[in-house]
């Protein structure tokens, strides 16, 4: 049975799902429980059904003027709300709010794709355009641009960055907050609002120039509840004419300090695009032995670990390089990085992986080309988006009557530095083994270069019967001593999560205390100044309104 | 809905498809809508072709693959024991590690459309 808002009993309820009927129409508001199943998170971690976060009811609209009239009937009613693209955030939380009793706003409908320039390289969307309906409307139009894509790609751009997602292309535009150039949003009010060169009227540069004059304000919205973005523009790089590979291995432990500087270098100097980092020694994890070595408490020894890749034959580390260009700026790009590789580590080896132009066929884009194993997820490098990756979660040939009844990942942002990583290796890994949870986390264990400047270092666990994690008690420690304990580690070496579903956001913002929680309090500061009522995605990004700060 | 579909299969099934009135226009309407919808919310998981990076199949393909081994198609558009509801019951619900859609994403008339789509496939 659906829950109420908060303070609302039945009868005034009715008569709010009546105002909202005449604003949208009878078909796009929906409160029955059946209707309610798909406006939850499919994979909560709630500890209990109970905790479990339920919308009272979802809303529809298809035009910004119904997204206005919903915001100030929310005000009137005292009714929270919580805006959703395509509610594919999966593992974030989905379409479920951090208030149960909000009224999901679904902008589902709002699907219009605006405008895509392929001579100034931009795009313009509403927040129910998917990644795949950008793409298929690039490939129509037979448009020059790349969409980075998340995956998978079911989500919306808008959505996506309003969670600070990743991509897998050029820096610039796998951070996709960064690639957010312009937004529309209906403030608390009621009022709509334009950021940038958006503020001007007859702007001819809304998705050009970010900023415009004066403080920006569109940094607020990701992760954050200042409105509802019903526009965003996004920066989308020229479709390259040349796609080259290759691999760089190194063959000592403490030779990943070098080969990441290198790689920092020419990642900075956008001559790559997402770089892929691995170790040939996962192969020797099978081996009781070495396992043990590599999941020390405390670390691995160096020289252990030194010794075991000498026996195997095997270099310690690899990253695997991507270039976009022409045939020709690739090949320079690979010959400058074997140069510095060369340089910076002996016995370094380099080998030339694929080179293909663009765009790949679908048979090029399914098939490793490169003459050696590729971690790398092809698609997404090419801006394909996909389901592909669902495979991770499903059944499998070991186990064909299993599949994960959710995912919870722990990524957190470190620095890009390889005593880091090491450190990371070991504290994480201890940290879980200390309140008993096996994880996947080894001395091999590798960061992903998702965001340009900075590492994410991660431990997934998939919910899956069968395995650890996928038991009822299994599950439950996962996401309760587990994130606390990965939290609490974090917090000891200057690191933090980037992001986190609505379970977990309170837990995650705690560790941002600097100042005794100075940007806490601004952005509350903030809140109850633009959002009197608390009416917009109260607790989203950790900031609650006055109205509900001290819950308990 | 379901007499037109239920016409449809006949039509269909006849490969009579060609000669069309204006009833049978609806229906045809009605597949090319489910081909949209289909190719645009199901394919990407349960469509042909091989998975990313190497799989031999995309994702839900697969996990049928793998659930009826061989005692029903793998492919959905192969399936002639499927009916609006179960699909109805699928969508709605989700199943295994498959989400549910919302009527936002996937209308009511979607999912029959998509039946007919199957059906004429």
């Amino acid at each position: 049975m659906a829950v109420l808002p908060p303070g609302l009993n039945q009868q005034q309820f009715d008569s709010a799902l009546g105002r909202l009927r005449q604003v949208v129409g009878n078909d796009w508001v929906f409160s029955s429980d059946e209707d309610l199943v798909a406006y939850q998170d499919f994979w909560s971690p709630a500890p209990s059904p109970d905790q479990k976060l339920v919308p009272s009811a979802a809303v529809a609209p298809q035009e910004v003027e119904q997204v206005q009239a919903i915001v100030r009937f929310a005000n009137e009613f005292g009714i929270p709300l919580y805006p959703i693209s395509t509610g594919k955030n999966f593992g974030y939380g989905g379409p479920a709010p951090n208030v149960s009793g909000s009224i999901v706003v679904d902008l589902k409908r709002m699907n219009r794709i605006l405008e895509v320039n392929d001579k100034r390289n931009f795009a313009l969307v509403e927040p129910g355009v998917s990644y795949l309906d950008l793409y298929n409307y690039i490939q129509e139009h037979d448009l020059k641009v790349w969409v980075d894509t998340p995956d998978p790609g079911w989500g919306s751009p808008i959505g996506n960055t309003m969670d600070r997602g990743i991509g897998y292309t050029m820096s610039y535009y796998r951070d996709h907050a960064t690639a957010m150039h312009g937004l529309e949003a209906v403030l608390p009010n009621g009022e709509i609002m334009r950021t940038g060169m958006g503020a001007l009227p007859g702007s001819q540069t809304w998705q050009e120039y970010r900023y415009g004059f004066g403080p920006d304000p569109a940094g607020l919205f990701p992760q954050g509840n200042f409105g509802i973005v019903t526009k965003m523009g996004l920066r989308l790089m020229p479709q390259p004419k040349h796609w080259r590979t290759g691999m760089i291995t190194v063959p000592r432990r403490r030779d990943l300090g070098p080969l990441i500087d290198v790689v920092n270098y020419l990642s900075d100097s956008f001559l790559i695009g997402e770089p892929w980092y691995g170790s040939p020694m996962r192969r020797l994890l099978s081996d009781p032995d070495f396992r043990a070595a590599a999941t020390k408490r405390g670390g691995a020894d160096e020289d252990v670990m030194d010794r075991y890749a000498r026996e195997a034959g095997l270099h310690s580390w690899q990253v695997e390089l991507q270039f976009y260009g022409s045939e020709g700026t690739t090949q320079a790009g690979w010959e400058f990085a074997r140069e510095l590789i060369n340089d910076a580590v002996p016995g370094a080896q380099t080998i030339a992986g694929e080179s293909l132009p663009v765009p790949l066929t679908r048979e090029q884009i399914s098939k490793n080309g490169a003459p050696y194993d590729s971690n790398m997820r092809r698609n997404i490098t090419q801006g394909v988006p996909g389901l592909g990756i669902w495979k991770l979660l499903g059944r499998t040939e070991a186990m064909p009557d299993a599949w994960a009844k959710g995912h919870l990942g722990f990524f957190f942002i470190i620095p890009r530095d390889a005593e880091q990583v090491f450190q990371a290796q070991h504290v994480f890994a201890d940290a879980l083994a200390d309140v008993g949870i096996p994880s996947t986390i080894t001395a091999l264990t590798t960061p992903n270069n998702w965001n340009p400047f900075s590492f994410l270092f991660s431990a997934g666990f998939a919910l899956v019967e069968g395995n650890a994690a996928g038991t009822d008690e299994g599950s439950q420690r996962v996401r309760e001593t587990g994130m606390e304990a990965m939290l609490d580690t974090a917090a000891k070496y200057g690191w933090a999560e980037y992001r986190a579903g609505p379970h977990f956001q309170d837990a995650v913002a705690s560790k941002y205390a600097f100042n005794d929680y100075a940007l806490r309090r601004f952005n509350e500061t903030l809140k109850d100044a633009i959002d009197p009522n608390g009416i917009i995605a109260p607790g989203r990004g950790g900031i609650w309104p006055a109205n509900m700060r001290n819950r308990g | 809905m379901k007499k037109i579909i239920s016409i449809g299969i006949t039509l269909l099934a006849c490969s009579a498809a060609l000669q069309v009135n204006a009833q049978d226009q609806t229906l045809l309407d009605m597949v090319e809508k489910g081909r949209q919808v289909f190719e645009n919310n199901c394919m990407p998981c349960h469509g042909t072709g091989p998975g990313d990076d190497g799989a031999p199949m995309l994702p839900g393909t697969h996990a049928l693959h793998l659930k009826y081994r061989g005692d029903l198609p793998a492919l959905l558009t192969e399936r002639t024991d499927l009916s609006v509801e179960f699909i109805q019951g699928v969508v709605r619900n989700g199943i295994a590690s498959m989400p549910p859609f919302r009527k936002s994403e996937i209308t009511d008339q979607d999912i029959q459309a998509i039946m007919a789509y199957i059906i004429a496939e």
